[in-house]
């Protein structure tokens, strides 16, 4: 029954729980499918025989009252996992086992899910195509050397293949919604402090924030309502009581405000992307939403403080490699200070590097008020123009990227081309705020291309229900030729 | 602001990386043009406008002062690359 990997989480979960199917069959329907990872790269670790186990030991005593029963999941290497190696996408955690779980994964496999394998991404998530991960580029399910998007570019190409019925991944400056809109899947950056950081590897703390990626938004809001809690040890983790997210959502959304933001209409966006956006408003409107003009006037600075913000906290972050405590450790050095310059020389690769530079400069004696001030004078400022929006609008709605996927290799040697793709995503992650990508077309190479909603903080039910309608109306298709598997 | 060399040497010694000739080129470069895209931001006035402080829009929790780990030490030590009994062991620092 191989088309059970076809199948929704919604609907997988519901034949759980009818008892039509057991996880030991659906289990090894995802083994069969992740056994042809090779040419897409998606995984660094295959967990297939641990969860063939967890999936017949949930079969002997079958736990159905959970919101994952008995249902097998990849997530992003980005989260620690007990006893299962954690490498991040890079040299230094190549061989990294931590002994303790993240907040989200435990989540998880408390509702009933458990680990099927770890997935690619850019090496400490910093990347927008998958091609910085030292564990190799992964491929988008769309097209043979095409990227996925990135950084979560191996979980969205694993979603997208079947190879994992639902996936989490992590959103910095767009890594979750980026790589869902290049592979036509759905993917949430919830509001910052709603599912906590515990345990995941670092790279903007102010920034990162976890999130579900799923093919259809009610699988999201199942996704997000599993993984969202008050966490003690993540200080910055929200107290709030948990929402039921999939049984309150609704299409309904007559009388909704949604803002159209000028500044998102950017010099050069192709017509494809113009049509889709009139095309998401059009169908709001059809759904009895209001469409309202509004303005964002700092959009334009968003992407310039963001790369003064999170290299600076990454800098921070990763001063934590040194090779004594954990990690890779170079050979070479006849000293101390040598042994530490040679182990993160060898360790991080190029694009880490860079941003760990960016922000070692951006905070080194004389420069911290020019660029981290300045920087966070303008971070407020952002969050200024959304807080103004929101009292006149309900949700924004914008495209999620400024173009489809691109082929690997095309924007790699220019840095500032590759930042660009994050032009529409990053606004959200400055100002704290939840945003979705939902698929909502195919451009003329039949690729696929996202619509972005951003909500207030905290209101994802909303933020959930408006992409319901949408997709509801758009009734997207995913287009594979399978060539992964050839 | 202009990003040469001896300014890409000085912060990677700051940063503890070693870079050889090629990569110190390379990121010059780099980040030379990554900072004239920063730079844009000096076109917005901000004198009166308060950094961000937090996003969130309650202040950060305390937690009560007790000891709520601990006795971990193994665990610890597991992933270090050199170690010997309790101790992490690094290249000798004083001669």
């Amino acid at each position: 029954m191989s088309e059970l990997t076809k199948k929704s989480l919604t609907e997988i979960a519901n034949l759980i729980k009818k008892k039509e199917i057991k996880s030991e069959e659906l289990t090894k329907s995802f083994i069969k499918n992740i056994e042809k990872d090779k040419k897409l790269n998606s995984l660094v670790t295959k967990c297939s025989e641990s969860a063939l186990k967890k999936a017949k030991d949930f079969d002997k005593k079958p736990k159905l009252d959970t919101l994952l029963p008995g249902i097998p999941i990849a997530v992003k290497d980005l989260f620690c996992t007990s006893g299962v190696k954690t490498t991040a996408g890079s040299k230094m955690l190549e061989n990294f086992i931590p002994n303790y779980e993240s907040t989200i994964t435990n989540n998880l496999w408390n509702e009933g899910a458990f680990l099927l394998g770890k997935l690619n991404c850019d090496e400490y998530a910093m990347g927008s195509s998958n091609e910085t991960s030292y564990f190799g580029n992964v491929m988008n399910p769309i097209a043979e050397n095409t990227v996925p998007g990135g950084s979560s570019g191996g979980s969205a190409s694993a979603l997208a293949a079947d190879l994992t019925p639902a996936t989490i991944g992590t959103d910095t400056g767009g890594s979750i919604r980026q790589p869902a809109s290049f592979t036509g899947t759905v993917g949430l950056k919830p509001t910052y402090g709603l599912c906590s950081r515990w345990g995941i590897v670092a790279f903007a703390s102010s920034l990162d924030q976890a999130g579900p990626m799923t093919r259809n938004v009610e699988d999201c809001a199942l996704m997000l309502e599993a993984m969202a809690s008050f966490d003690e040890r993540d200080s910055t983790s929200i107290n709030k009581k948990k929402e039921n997210y999939s049984k309150n959502l609704t299409d309904k959304i007559k009388g909704l405000k949604i803002g159209i933001p000028k500044e998102y209409r950017v010099e050069g966006m192709s017509k494809e992307i113009e049509k889709l956006w009139e095309n998401g408003k059009k169908i709001l409107k059809d759904s009895g939403a209001e469409i309202v003009d509004i303005s964002l006037p700092n959009t334009k600075y968003a992407l310039p403080a963001y790369y003064i913000v999170a290299p600076a906290e990454a800098s921070s972050n990763l001063a934590r490699y040194d090779g004594v405590k954990y990690g890779f450790r170079s050979s070479k050095g006849n000293n101390l200070i040598e042994m530490y310059e040679n182990t993160r020389s060898e360790g991080f690769g190029d694009e880490v590097k860079r941003r760990i530079l960016i922000g070692t400069y951006v905070l080194s004696s004389g420069y911290y008020d020019a660029y981290y001030l300045k920087a966070q004078k303008v971070r407020q400022l952002i969050k200024n123009d959304f807080d103004q929006a929101f009292k006149k609008v309900d949700t924004i709605l914008t495209p999620s990227t400024p173009s489809s996927a691109f082929k690997i290799g095309e924007k790699k040697d220019d840095p500032i081309s590759m930042y660009l793709n994050d032009i529409f995503t990053v606004p959200v992650n400055l100002a704290g705020i939840p945003a979705i990508s939902i698929p909502a077309g195919h451009d003329n190479n039949k690729f696929p291309l996202g619509l972005q909603l951003i909500g207030k903080p905290l209101d994802e039910q909303k933020l959930l229900n408006t992409a319901f309608a949408v997709e509801k109306k758009i009734n997207f298709k995913q287009i594979l030729n399978r060539w992964w598997e050839k | 602001m202009s990003i040469d060399k001896d300014k890409i040497k000085h912060i990677s010694k700051l940063a503890r990386i070693s870079l050889d000739a090629k990569k110190t080129d390379s990121l010059t470069k780099d980040l030379s043009s990554i900072f004239k895209f920063i730079e844009q931001l000096n076109e917005l006035n901000t004198d009166k406008t308060e950094p961000l402080s937090s996003i969130l829009n309650e202040p950060l929790r305390s937690r009560k002062d007790v000891v709520n780990d601990g006795k971990i030490r193994e665990k610890i030590l597991e992933n270090s690359p050199q170690k010997n009994e309790e101790f992490f062991v690094v290249p000798k620092v004083i001669e």
